[in-house]
């Protein structure tokens, strides 16, 4: 089977049945998007296939049709995207095990939102986080989105 | 090699010196100098980023090379931040840019050892009371020599030794320059990593003065700066850790990869008791499958792939043998209330005045019953960690807040020296007190060893990691009290039953724990209010539900009882909530008086709400630090939303304002959680809950706004990773008797009413 992850095209053999998830982490070492739940609940693996966010716990490979996109290719090492360096000027991590799949998720939003409301973010923001960052999250988000407006005006 | 050689020597030398220093200072108990182990673990391969070249080890906190200055900040980080704190101590006195500093755990070493016996004893504050109770419970000392990150103690515990090893390598430093230019050492200053003498305009940078620095002895003891000349203690501080959190690059104990390694995951009896047999003759036909592991309750499954590992599992059929505890919470509860008649109590904690007269005699006397369920930890990151079994040396990968006894408990039980068993602790995807146990660390050393020359890393299910928990205890309470004719409560009689989780704990893991169980009562026991007759007991239940450290632990379903019993008695006698905790407090508990001061004002407290809206106020002392809390409930048409959180914390010396306001919205958002939807429940001897899906948490839609205020209130650093927590149960309950008139005296909340 092939796949392009962070636009490098990878070759493996594994059932077609093996959550998106498990190839990324065990097969080809891409170990940003977190294993939490493996029932698409806590939102920890979540990956953009053309850029839009998805579960990979709970997505069978073999049904992943485009470019995927996890938190270790979303930036360069000198130029971090504009939802991670909002994260980091905030502060917002704490264990930072959900982090990945937050920062995925607000990437996807603002993309698509480009400036949410407190509501916009309840309901794309579903990702758990057992530290209760949330009202870091939600700051950063705005920021973020601030930002991401100002560059594009 | 020979530099390797060099750097040991030297770092030994100068390692030895400091720690003897370290005597002179107080802060050390033995009478032989411990060892500085970070010449060993750079010559077994580095300390995270600092590389092994020209690396010199001055105290056992600090490796300097030429990339920077390496601060070993050893306790754990599960999140909590405490890694960048205890960096900030060192590099205040150090005096280094913070953007030169790495952070790393470093090597399990008794010379980390936690002093938390001055910390962690019973109660935390200097009242006559507090001191009283130190010398009656006789518990100090029960982590003695251990390195542990727990108790809420490590920036306690950090505060004067974090400091120290700082100011003992800058006065190398400087004694170094002093002899390098013949100079004397006062006339010499020290800026942002270099000794300069101004009047010459000479400078030598640290990193040119280390290998001289690490031939010295420090004679005299460091002066440390005072509070006016802080830098960086009192300031928030970017954290070490956050960028590499924003990028994937972190590596907790799930993402470490070596060469050629095997993937695991594990099957334990759900009734926590042995394996009698098995049979994995299906799993070993499936694809990927290498090995199967047996183990004391259960089985591994060795495999090429995590998710091979997870299928092959369900695939094994078990003969469990049944649990030695009673088959459902129902029959735990009774069992608990047939005892709390029965058994003499583990400790009297409160016994003032004469209540069992008083309340005798007393009319109105209000009677209740309140019960707190078992809880998950349920850390983001499932259980996990990697193993490598190598010409006879154990390396295991992993996140644990006990590492010293984790490598004693797995060099006994894998046969091995101590000194063949080398333990990596990783970053943590979160904890909550989980990772004080060794279950795991026991078995990846089983596995690793069965697979001799493979790496192997095991990776729990979330469903194994929610049903092979040890809980938070459930816990119940029988309260009586009377409101006096002057507004204040004239008499609580508090009898709590729980499991001893220390008792239970220092079983699992090696570690005696003598005396009665303070845990128990905490949250309770040294509640922060006068009151003329106040008796408080606590039993330690027999049940044998394996049960363990939980963020605030006793305090948690303590501060529950306690706060909502006191919201009970100010309602019984028609008296404001605040009003009547600023009575009980004026006169003898100052810090706690203060914070519901300020509390009442940023609560705006006195301002009516509107009918769809209601407050509940709850305050705790606990780890040291004195929390209030008011909860904002509204009334919508999709249920009860918790609106806001206003929350005030009197930590007596804030170190990192920025991450203390972390802690405490991070404790007060797990609080919630657990008292709004938390539960574990048994039947037929086995946990019911098994995911994020029957095991909730709060979510972005569900969590409140949070203000927090923090007051210096002095008696030194308190503890934060945990006081958040037990408050905002209470308060939540509370807000809702006001909004809703259902007094609810059994957490989870959401059995009773409905949440947004």
């Amino acid at each position: 089977m092939q796949l392009s992850v962070n636009q490098q095209t990878h070759t493996f053999d594994v059932e077609p049945d093996m959550p998106l998830l498990w190839v990324l982490r065990d097969e080809l070492g891409i170990t940003g998007p977190k294993f939490g739940c493996g029932i698409a609940q806590c939102g920890a693996c979540t990956v953009h296939i053309d850029g839009q966010p998805v579960r990979s716990c709970v997505l069978p490979v073999g049904s992943v049709q485009g470019e995927v996109t996890t938190i270790d290719g979303l930036g360069q090492a000198d130029r971090l995207h504009i939802v991670q360096q909002v994260w980091i000027e905030q502060q917002v991590a704490q264990c930072g095990y959900c982090q990945p799949g937050q920062i995925m998720t607000a990437v996807a939003l603002l993309s698509q939102n480009p400036a949410p409301t407190d509501a916009d973010i309840d309901a794309s923001m579903t990702n758990l986080c057992r530290c209760g960052t949330y009202p870091r999250i939600r700051a950063a988000v705005h920021q973020a989105a601030q930002k991401i407006r100002e560059v594009q005006a | 090699m020979s530099t390797l050689g060099t750097i040991t020597r030297r770092g030994l030398l100068l390692g030895s010196a400091a720690i003897a220093g370290g005597v002179a200072f107080g802060y050390y108990r033995y009478h032989q100098p411990l060892p500085n182990p970070l010449p060993l673990a750079l010559s077994e391969g580095g300390l995270g980023g600092a590389s092994v070249a020209q690396s010199y080890a001055l105290t056992p906190y600090l490796v300097i090379n030429q990339e920077g200055f390496t601060i070993i900040t050893p306790r754990t980080d599960m999140g909590q931040g405490i890694q960048t704190t205890l960096a900030a101590l060192v590099a205040e006195e150090l005096d280094v840019d913070w953007a030169d500093v790495q952070v790393a755990h470093g090597p399990p070493s008794a010379t980390y050892y936690t002093d938390i016996s001055a910390s962690a004893a019973p109660p935390y504050d200097d009242s006559l009371f507090a001191n009283t109770m130190r010398n009656v419970m006789g518990v100090a000392g029960r982590f003695m020599g251990l390195q542990v990150t727990g108790g809420s103690a490590s920036a306690r515990d950090g505060f004067i030794k974090m400091r120290l090893a700082g100011a003992a390598a800058r006065q190398a430093l400087i004694e170094a320059a002093a002899q390098r230019w013949g100079l004397p050492a006062q006339s010499l200053t020290t800026r942002a990593g270099s000794v300069e003498h101004a009047a010459s305009g000479r400078r030598l940078s640290y990193q040119e003065l280390a290998s001289d620095a690490a031939k010295l002895e420090i004679t005299s003891e460091p002066v440390l700066k005072p509070r006016s000349e802080w830098r960086y203690v009192g300031k928030t501080m970017p954290r070490k850790d956050m960028r590499s959190k924003c990028t994937g690059e972190a590596i907790y104990a799930i993402d470490v990869r070596l060469p050629d390694m095997l993937y695991a995951t594990v099957v334990s009896n759900p009734q926590r008791a042995a394996m009698q047999s098995y049979d994995a003759s299906k799993a070993k036909a499936m694809r990927g499958v290498k090995a199967i592991v047996p183990l004391a309750q259960g089985v591994a499954v060795v495999a090429d792939n995590t998710w091979r590992a997870f299928q092959a599992a369900k695939s094994i059929a078990f003969e469990w043998q049944d649990a030695a505890y009673p088959v459902s919470t129902e029959v735990m509860f009774e069992v608990m209330r047939g005892e709390l008649r029965t058994l003499k109590p583990d400790a009297v904690h409160r016994d003032v005045g004469d209540a069992s007269s008083v309340l005798a005699q007393a009319q109105n006397v209000l009677k209740v019953e309140y019960q707190a369920p078992h809880l998950a930890h349920a850390a983001l990151e499932p259980i996990a960690a990697v193993g490598h079994y190598a010409k006879g040396d154990l390396h295991i990968w992993t996140a644990n807040q006990i590492p010293t006894q984790a490598k004693k408990l797995v060099a006994e039980a894998a046969g091995l020296d101590a000194g063949k068993v080398h333990l990596h602790v990783t970053a943590v995807g979160g904890s909550f007190g989980r990772r004080t146990e060794l279950d795991y660390v026991l078995q990846i050393a089983t596995i690793a060893k069965a697979l001799p020359e493979r790496p192997v890393k095991l990776t729990w299910s979330r469903e194994e990691d929610m049903q092979q928990d040890f809980y938070r205890p459930s816990a119940l309470a029988h309260m009586q009290g009377v409101m006096g004719e002057d507004g204040r409560p004239q008499v609580i009689q508090m009898d709590i039953i729980s499991q001893s989780t220390s008792r239970s704990w220092g079983q699992r893991v090696g570690i005696p724990v003598p005396g009665p169980d303070r845990v128990l009562a905490e949250g309770a026991g040294d509640a922060p209010y006068s009151v003329p007759h106040h008796h408080l007991r606590a039993f330690a239940t027999s049940l044998a539900v394996p049960s363990g450290f939980w963020r605030a632990v006793g305090a948690s379903y303590n501060g529950f009882f306690h706060e909502c019993f006191l919201d009970e008695l100010a309602h019984a006698g028609r008296r404001d909530p605040m009003d009547m905790r600023l009575a009980m407090t004026e006169s003898q508990f100052p810090q706690a008086h203060a914070v519901l001061k300020k509390l009442r004002a940023t609560s705006r407290w006195d301002q009516a709400m509107p009918k769809n809206k209601a407050r509940g106020l709850a305050m705790t002392l606990s780890f040291g630090s004195y929390v209030a809390q008011v909860v904002e409930v509204e009334q919508t048409d999709a249920g009860i939303r918790v609106s806001k959180v206003y929350c005030v914390a009197d930590v007596g010396l804030a170190l990192d304002p920025g991450n203390i306001e972390a802690q405490l919205q991070s404790g007060i958002i797990f609080g919630l959680t657990a008292a709004m939807m938390g539960e574990i429940t048994f039947s037929n001897g086995r946990v019911q809950q098994s995911n994020f899906h029957d095991y909730p948490a709060l979510r972005m839609a569900q969590s409140p706004a949070i203000e927090v205020g923090i007051l210096e209130g002095g008696g030194g650093v308190q503890g934060i990773g945990e006081p958040g927590v037990p408050p905002a149960k209470a308060a939540l309950a509370n807000a809702i008797f006001a909004l809703t008139g259902k007094r609810i005296r059994a957490y989870p909340l959401q059995k009773h009413v409905k949440f947004a």
